[in-house]
């Protein structure tokens, strides 16, 4: 078999990138990492993504592409070996697909800026947030598998991982609750499991590293968010 | 094909100016699927709307069988996925895929929103989205040269995920230009979109969605008269 080149352009603390080797790493595909810095982007990564400018973006035989979704369901379609990272059925698929944008568009976002801001506006990010995660608290209590992928891990899992790392990193230095394990049982036990994988447990960025970061990103995004 | 009587498992919740409710319109016309079409009306949301979009609230909504689905790109992989025996609307090799929905994903974050909000805005405002959505053309010409490979689509021989995707907000992109009073598609540009659009216009999957320029004028007329006049309609 000829061989493949997959090359990934990431950002080490990047919940983006990072879900993309997630999905290389459970289906076995080898591949070269290329670190950018993203505050001192490389020509390499603005001529590979000149449309967003932004990690990840995927190379493989030449090939590339760009938005990390859009990676993971083509890491499944080309690789198919297991896990199967989308469900079968089109009706979950479509599920999984919807759950994803969810939690991107609402829960990232808004934790995200509730983190980056303070007073009326922190609330406001605050509360929407909460709401975000309520919402997926539900979906996740109906979810009576190990994972949301079934018994291995798989797309929504990966497209949500972050909340299992990411999340309280944020909380930490935004000084805020948003996923109170009381009153979130169900993420909070699937967060456990999750971040248990072994995959998973390896390929996680350090903490301590996290919180300088994104201490640093409240302080510089404070007044703009 | 919309069909009124109630006697088919399919259903859309939609409303005619909706660029997003076009997309699974034409995706079921693809796919000769027969469906019951229930029109939302404007300034309220129904009880079935929000019972089966609690979370967004939105149109569209698509139910097969019972089964509610929101969000008009994942309806149309949906579709797609099931009717599997019609026409493609996916391109079949995964790296296609991965283009077209790239391309997608950017109609429906960086060109629709600056496109729609051209018609309230003024002077230095106005001239910057006006901008992002010519640069989005640029961007999109390119796509197209590339995707369509001197066939008439995105998607080649027939109209795909992609026409589908754009092609949809073509309504909304006359309008904007005669309110706006500003030329968007420019075949001094964008030659071969313009060709496209016309295509794809006349696509016989397309045929009677897309709305006509003054229907849309005078929608956005009681849109802004209606934000004006009381509490803004919610969306």
């Amino acid at each position: 078999m000829a061989s493949q080149e997959v090359k990934l352009l990431g950002f080490w603390v990047s919940p983006f990138s990072i879900r993309v080797e997630w999905a290389l790493k459970l289906k076995g595909v080898d591949y070269e990492y290329i670190e950018e810095d993203i505050f001192n982007k490389s020509s390499r990564l603005l001529e590979l993504n000149p449309v967003h400018k932004k990690v990840p973006v995927l190379v493989h035989d030449g090939k590339v592409m760009a938005e990390s979704f859009i990676l993971l369901e083509y890491i499944d379609e080309t690789w198919k070996q297991d896990p199967l990272l989308l469900p079968q059925d089109p009706y979950e698929r479509s599920k999984a697909r919807f759950w994803a944008r969810v939690a991107e568009e609402k829960l990232l976002e808004y934790s995200f800026t509730a983190m980056c801001t303070h007073g009326e506006k922190k609330e406001q990010a605050l509360k929407s947030a909460v709401e975000a995660a309520e919402k997926i608290e539900e979906e996740m209590k109906r979810n009576n598998k190990k994972f949301l992928g079934g018994e291995s891990i798989g797309y929504l899992d990966l497209a949500m991982g972050w909340i299992a790392y990411w999340l309280p990193v944020w909380e930490e230095v935004g000084s805020m609750q948003i996923v109170d394990p009381s009153q979130f049982p169900a993420t909070t036990a699937w967060s456990k499991r999750f971040l248990d994988h072994p995959v998973i447990k390896q390929n996680l960025p350090p903490r301590d590293k996290m919180l300088v970061y994104f201490h640093e990103r409240r302080k510089i995004l404070g007044g703009l968010v | 094909m919309a069909n009124t009587s109630s006697t088919t498992d399919v259903k859309v919740l939609g409303a005619w100016p909706s660029p997003f409710v076009i997309r699974v319109r034409i995706a079921l016309n693809i796919k000769s699927v027969k469906y019951e079409f229930l029109e939302e009306t404007f300034g309220s949301k129904s009880q079935l709307l929000l019972q089966s979009n609690p979370v967004h609230k939105k149109i569209p909504v698509f139910i097969h069988g019972g089964k509610p689905i929101a969000e008009s790109l994942i309806i149309v992989q949906y579709i797609d996925e099931v009717w599997s025996s019609g026409p493609s609307i996916l391109p079949s090799d995964p790296y296609d895929r991965a283009i077209a929905r790239f391309w997608a994903a950017y109609v429906d974050d960086k060109f629709f929103p600056p496109l729609r909000l051209i018609k309230s805005a003024q002077g230095e405002e106005k001239a910057a989205l006006v901008k992002q959505v010519t640069e989005g053309l640029d961007l999109l010409e390119e796509a197209f040269q590339k995707s369509s490979k001197g066939k008439a689509f995105f998607g080649g021989d027939r109209i795909g995920y992609l026409d589908i995707a754009f092609g949809s907000t073509l309504g909304w992109l006359r309008a904007t230009e005669n309110m706006g009073e500003v030329k968007l598609l420019d075949g001094a540009k964008t030659p071969g979109l313009v060709l496209w659009a016309e295509s794809f216009c006349a696509d016989g999957a397309v045929k009677g969605l897309i709305p006509e320029t003054e229907k849309l004028v005078e929608f956005a007329k009681l849109l802004a008269a209606r934000m004006k006049g009381g509490a803004p309609p919610k969306q």
